[in-house]
């Protein structure tokens, strides 16, 4: 599904990643966890295509293909997702509308036919259902005023809407309560499939109770320093980095 | 010949109409004459360069082409099926229109069909005096127009939509239309000034309305703007505002080579408010140049200003906007803002703001900002499948929904919502030489 070798990244003049290997298969879940500003963020937005971020050194192969070479809009459309820790807000855009225009931009790419306003109405409140999400927030503005908790269900309805088969959740569960955790990782779960994997940033071992790993790496200085099991979440979580990270950073 | 002259010898050609009329145009082309055509070391025409009007010896407009109501349609959609009042070339075109039948609420009229109508002596150019010297080409010139009279406590529903067809031939032609609103007490009514072309070829327009908002009465007044790329556009619309009248005014301009608006609102009485919001979307080598001025005559007024501009390629736009507020205008709210997009490097805006706070009991607010497509949202957008020209549509069509939401007419705002879109990629294909 995804090979990345020695991928080297820049932002703002600062190398970031510095020679990372990354290997998924389909149908796998790995999580990848760190201390902050080591570099999980750069991960995701390359992988997504961000134009500020420069790769310097590497490659990364999605489904055979070179991933680096396509455009974010082209990633999108052959199955990449990320669900930004961030999400942008876009006033006077109607989450609706642009949740539309995105669905119908992957379904050309996909050779399938053009839904109009009443299908899609229909295909969302299905999918809304699965994230619990006011359908309020369909007829305003893109993450226009929204909670912390609303942006990031919205991440997670349109994942839903948009069916990935490489999904990127950048701490989803970063401001979420107990409940809304529980209904992201459900919107996850729902998507798995044999050919669909998910990458998952968090710092938390409690979202990795509801979305449980494969595999479990821990990023630091730009590199994965180690990775193992989903136990591995558990040891950090009670040891903290410290003990991998010492030495191994750069 | 100088272009002062020009005019004085099509003056002669004129038909003046009543003796009232006609002293009343006589007047207004000394006044012309007098004033002559600005330059550009005047601080109002410092970006916008009277030149490129005068340059060209402009013929009256001749009798349109007949036009049906299909052409109609496509040239200025959506078209209203009850109240549409039709004038091609300046002269009002029977045949295309559809008065409305609404007994005495309300009463739309060709100026021409009656000009010495005693009605209306005493109140056209009546309102404020003219802003520009093009105002008084246009009494001087206009041969027909719009008078809507709105009767005292009457709510029309329905929007009366006034379309102005431009049809140039093969001489440069100049049109003065001519509109006068008076909303009588407490009445209330949406009006559309549409200005569009047939075809492409050498046209000025030069364009005045007059709007009396009686007291309570309440008046929205849509100007769109939407004519040949290429072609010549001044208007200017003056207003006053009784007692606790409220007038809003969108002034929403496309793109011609040269477009300029002076918009005056004075409120009269106290209580009165008025808001202005403005839309211009220009590019290649376009100019929109916008001025406002809003007379702060009495107290408790409120007036809020919002003009938002779209520009690419090497387009220039002017915001210039002065509010007065008078020694007696005490707990007056002014608020102004003039927010700009810039698509490119060459496109560039001048705004200014003008002050003049002469009551000390005020609220009064200014700002202006410029900026590019946010790289953010776009990439957001792009993320998610969205392709990079439709991201950046989208973000544009997001930056007018500030403007376009508040259009009383649901069908106008969409349309205006595509013309954002359509019109800058027009401005960008026209050929070099048509500039
Ligand atoms: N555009 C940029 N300009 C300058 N520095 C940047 C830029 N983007 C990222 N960085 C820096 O790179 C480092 C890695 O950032 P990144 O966002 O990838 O960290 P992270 O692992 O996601 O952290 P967190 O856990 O806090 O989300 C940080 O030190 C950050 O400040
Ligand atoms: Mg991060």
């Amino acid at each position: 599904m995804l090979e990345i070798n020695g991928l080297r990244a820049r932002a703002g003049g600062t190398d970031i990643l510095q020679g990372l290997d990354l290997t998924m298969g389909p149908g796998e879940v790995h999580a990848v966890m760190g201390p902050n500003g080591s570099g999980k963020s750069t991960l995701a937005n390359v992988l997504s295509g961000r134009p500020s971020v420069e790769v310097t050194g590497g490659s990364v192969l999605y489904k055979g293909k070179n991933l680096l070479d396509l455009s974010p809009e082209e990633r999108a459309c052959e199955g990449v997702f990320l669900a930004f820790q961030y999400p942008v807000e876009i006033p006077g855009v109607s989450n609706m509308y642009f949740m539309k225009s995105a669905l119908n931009a992957v379904r050309k790419h996909r050779g399938e036919s053009q839904l109009d306003a009443m299908d899609f109405l229909q295909l969302v409140r299905e999918k809304m259902k699965l994230v619990e999400m006011d359908e309020a927030l369909m007829n305003r503005s893109v993450n226009e005023g929204f909670s912390g908790g609303e942006k990031k269900r919205n991440e997670i309805l349109q994942m839903a809407v948009l069916e990935p088969s490489l999904a990127i959740l950048d701490e989803t569960d970063s401001g979420l309560d107990i409940d809304a955790l529980r209904i992201a990782a459900e919107g996850v779960n729902a998507l798995r499939r044999p050919d669909r994997s998910v990458l998952v940033i968090t710092h938390y071992q409690r979202l990795l109770d509801y979305i449980v790993p494969d595999y479990v790496h821990v990023l630091a200085g730009g590199r994965i320093v180690r990775s193992g099991g989903k136990d591995l979440a558990l040891e950090l979580e009670e040891k903290g980095y410290g003990w991998i990270t010492d030495g191994a950073s750069a | 010949m100088n272009p002062v002259e020009h005019w004085q010898e099509r003056f002669a050609g004129i038909e003046p109409g009543a003796p009232w009329l006609a002293a009343r145009r006589q007047k207004a082309l000394d006044a012309f004459v007098e004033a002559g055509i600005p330059s550009t070391r005047v601080e109002e025409w410092r970006y916008t360069n009277p030149a490129r009007i005068a340059k060209t010896a402009w013929e009256p407009a001749p009798v349109g082409p007949e036009l049906d109501r299909a052409a109609l349609e496509q040239i200025s959609y959506p078209v209203f099926a009850c109240s549409v009042f039709v004038f091609v070339n300046g002269r009002y075109a029977p045949a295309l229109s559809t008065p409305p039948a609404l007994g005495g609420h309300l009463g739309v009229s060709s100026l021409a069909a009656d000009p010495s109508d005693e009605n209306l002596e005493g109140r056209l150019a009546s309102v404020g005096e003219a802003a520009t010297p093009f105002a008084n080409l246009n009494t001087a010139f206009f041969e027909d127009g719009a008078h809507v009279r709105i009767a005292t406590g009457k709510h029309i529903e329905e929007p009366l939509h006034l379309v102005f067809v431009n049809a140039p031939g093969d001489d440069p032609i100049a049109a003065h239309p001519r509109v006068l609103i008076e909303a009588e007490p407490g009445s209330q009514a949406t009006v559309i000034e549409d200005h569009v072309s047939l075809g492409a070829g050498s046209s000025f327009t030069n364009a005045v309305t007059e709007i009396v908002v009686g007291e309570n009465a309440e008046v929205e007044w849509i100007k769109v703007q939407r004519e040949d790329p290429t072609a010549l556009h001044v208007s200017e619309m003056r207003a006053r505002v009784a007692r606790d009248g409220r007038l809003t005014a969108h002034t929403l301009s496309f793109g011609t080579a040269l477009t300029r608006n002076d918009g005056r609102v004075r409120l009269d009485g106290a209580g009165a408010a008025c808001a202005m919001n403005g839309l211009f979307v220009a590019g290649g080598d376009q100019l929109v140049d916008n001025h406002t001025w809003v007379d702060h005559a009495e107290p408790h007024g409120t007036s809020s200003e919002l003009y938002k501009g779209i520009l690419d390629g090497r387009a220039r736009g002017v915001f210039n906007g002065r509010v007065v507020v008078r020694p007696d205008a005490q707990k007056s709210d002014a608020s102004q803002q003039n927010r700009n997009l810039l698509l490119s490097r060459d496109a560039e805006i001048a705004t200014q703001p003008q002050l003049e706070i002469r009551a000390d009991d005020v609220k009064c607010s200014h700002g202006s900002t410029v900026g590019q497509l946010d790289q953010d949202s776009l990439f957001y957008l792009r993320s998610r499948g969205v392709p990079l020209d439709e991201a950046r549509d989208l973000l544009m069509r997001g930056f007018v929904s500030e403007i376009t939401r508040g259009l009383s007419v649901e069908a106008l705002a969409e349309r205006i919502d595509d013309l954002v879109v359509e019109r800058l990629g027009m401005a960008r294909d026209i050929p070099e030489e048509a500039r």
